[in-house]
């Protein structure tokens, strides 16, 4: 076995079950840094390995990068499709790009930071349970029906560049769980069916910076504008908004 | 461009469809007979169905030159029909009082042979232009009708996953009538509403599967209506009551005017759509996105894909690529 091994996948014209399995010999050789070039449109990358390595990504990877994925770290110097980090357990996704729609998609624990856009529904139906906190961080802007759904963790909205307040509909539509934490002002025009903005405490604000600090430095951002308090928080409007909606007590 | 990149990009989307519906289509593609209605027909035989649609053209108009769209047998699709293609000239004089005597006689001819000639069916009846499809992966269809000999100005490219209707020949996509091509991911769910409205205006739906209505929604509302593009968009895909009432005065009564006169017109479910006329293309998708759509920019090229790895595959280094709102319209014109 050859331990910090860098290993390099030219995944040119390759569909994504032998490429797939190129990186899970790669992790069972021992290497900690894999870089993939030449990605294009191959999904299900890194779906389901539970590892403690470096993935770079050079090129578009296809939809649902990182599913069910445990514990490596993927950096994407490139676009994602949909769904990155679709129910991902652990681990992280740097994107220095933008992503499709669903992204974090069902996440339940881990980290996803994209520096530019996400689609519409990002977060939709992340979770929580115990000590997993799925946690997604995006620089400039989100389209609609950003944490449809939610049931825990934590977006962080930045609008880095954006002007004026975000005006997307139906932010955290039937959420019942986790937060969203959009910069600047949100009208209450833009909540979803159960969303309510909430109170910004110091606890959370120190858990942003803490986080902002991190997205910042990944992508060579100066965090200094950012450190303020000029954060929205938008939670669930109760513990069961929808206690009520098939059944009746 | 011929269409071998346009195969390239849609066959590494192979993983959106099922082996059981792809196509293609190209405009330009017959600059030697520019002035004839282009009628793609599936032939059962070419026997009965065949003298029949012989007859009824003759009848109509006159037929310039007629063919076997050459074809080469490819391992994974089976032939089930005989793609023949007729050069049609309509004879005007025949349809009297209308002002779109020509449109009004091939729109005739194929519903008429669609709906009354068994073993026929025409799957693409524009100018200089024409649909290639059929049951199969998209780099066989694009092998069996040599795709990459064809150049156009325009392409469309689509492959299926059948879900709630039959995967066949006539129902792969493109759907086509007159200069309008369509493709579609998703599925209308108003279908029933939609395909009433078009039926009480003269079309008859045929192909079993709910995207024809899109094609002839847009020759309603856009060659008999004459609506530009961004309306017909409003119409198909109209803003919410609360964005309309949110808007200034002037828009709020446009929008408000165009979602109450074609109601029955608009369409529910999830889509991503792009259709193509001879001037330019145009994509959207329905108003809460249920279905991807990706945009490339070159400048002098407009892409229009599900997946923006599709586009690179045409355009490696492309800069400006985005994602457009939900049920705004991204058009194209062509620019001689």
């Amino acid at each position: 076995m050859v331990l910090d091994e860098k290993v390099v996948i030219d995944a040119r014209g390759i569909h994504y079950t032998p490429l797939n399995e190129l990186i899970r010999q790669a992790v069972e050789d021992g290497a900690t840094e894999i870089v993939l070039k030449n990605v294009l449109g191959q999904r299900f990358i890194a779906d389901a390995l539970k590892a403690d390595v470096c993935i770079e990504i050079y090129g578009v990877p296809g939809g649902d990068l990182g599913m069910f994925m445990s514990g490596p770290v993927c950096i994407v110097h490139g676009n994602c499709e949909h769904a990155p980090g679709n129910t991902m357990d652990d681990g992280k996704i740097i994107i220095h790009g933008s992503t499709g729609d669903a992204a974090a998609h069902s996440m339940r624990g881990g980290k996803i930071f994209v520096r530019d856009y996400i689609g519409y529904r990002g977060g939709i139906h992340m979770k929580e349970y115990d000590q997993k906190k799925p946690i997604l961080v995006i620089g400039k802007s989100a389209h609609s029906f950003l944490g449809e759904y939610m049931a825990g963790g934590l977006i962080i909205l930045l609008g880095i560049d954006q002007k004026g307040p975000y005006f997307e509909r139906g932010i955290g539509s039937g959420i019942h769980g986790g937060r969203i934490v959009i910069r600047g002002t949100v009208d209450d025009r833009y909540l979803g069916v159960g969303a309510r903005k909430m109170e910004l405490n110091e606890n959370m604000l120190c858990e942003i910076h803490s986080l902002v600090k991190e997205f910042c430095n990944y992508f060579n951002i100066d965090d200094k504008p950012l450190m303020d308090n000029d954060y929205t928080v938008i939670g669930p409007s109760s513990s069961r908004p929808f206690a009520g909606k098939y059944t009746w007590e | 461009m011929d269409g071998s990149a346009i195969k390239d990009a849609l066959s590494l989307m192979d993983e959106r469809g099922s082996g059981e519906g792809a196509g293609y289509v190209a405009y330009g593609i017959y600059p030697d007979f520019p002035d004839c209605y282009a009628l793609h027909v599936f032939f059962d035989n070419i026997v009965e169905p065949k003298s029949k649609v012989d007859d009824l053209l003759s009848k109509w108009g006159v037929i310039v030159h007629q063919e076997e769209i050459p074809t080469y047998e490819q391992p994974r699709l089976k032939r089930q029909h005989i793609p023949w293609r007729y050069f049609f000239k309509p004879n005007k004089d025949l349809m009297v009082g209308s002002l779109t005597p020509e449109e009004d006689i091939i729109i005739k001819t194929v519903m008429g042979i669609n709906s009354g000639i068994n073993g026929a069916l025409v799957f693409s009846s524009g100018k200089n232009m024409g649909v290639f499809k059929a049951a199969g992966w998209p780099e066989d269809v694009a092998n069996f009708y040599r795709i990459d000999s064809y150049k156009g100005y325009i392409w469309l490219a689509h492959n299926r996953y059948p879900t709630n209707t039959p995967g066949w020949w006539g129902g792969a996509h493109p759907f086509n009538l007159l200069d309008w091509s369509v493709v579609h991911n998703g599925e209308i769910t108003s279908y029933g509403t939609n395909r009433q409205y078009v039926e009480s205006n003269g079309y008859k739906c045929t192909m079993s599967t709910d995207t024809e209505v899109v094609a002839y929604l847009f020759d309603l509302l856009g060659r008999k209506h004459e609506l530009p593009e961004n309306f017909i968009v409003k119409a198909l895909a109209p803003h919410f009551w609360d964005e309309i009432d949110s808007m200034q005065p002037r828009e709020r009564e446009l929008n408000r005017a165009i979602r109450l006169t074609y109601g029955p017109a608009m369409m529910n479910g999830p889509f991503g759509i792009v259709v193509a006329r001879s001037d330019g293309i145009v994509g959207f998708t329905d108003r809460i996105k249920l279905r991807p759509l990706v945009v490339g920019d070159d400048g002098d090229r407009l892409y229009i894909s599900s997946e923006e790895a599709a586009i690179r595959t045409v355009d490696p280094d492309i800069e400006n690529i985005y994602m457009p709102k939900a049920g705004e319209p991204v058009i194209g014109r062509v620019v001689i």
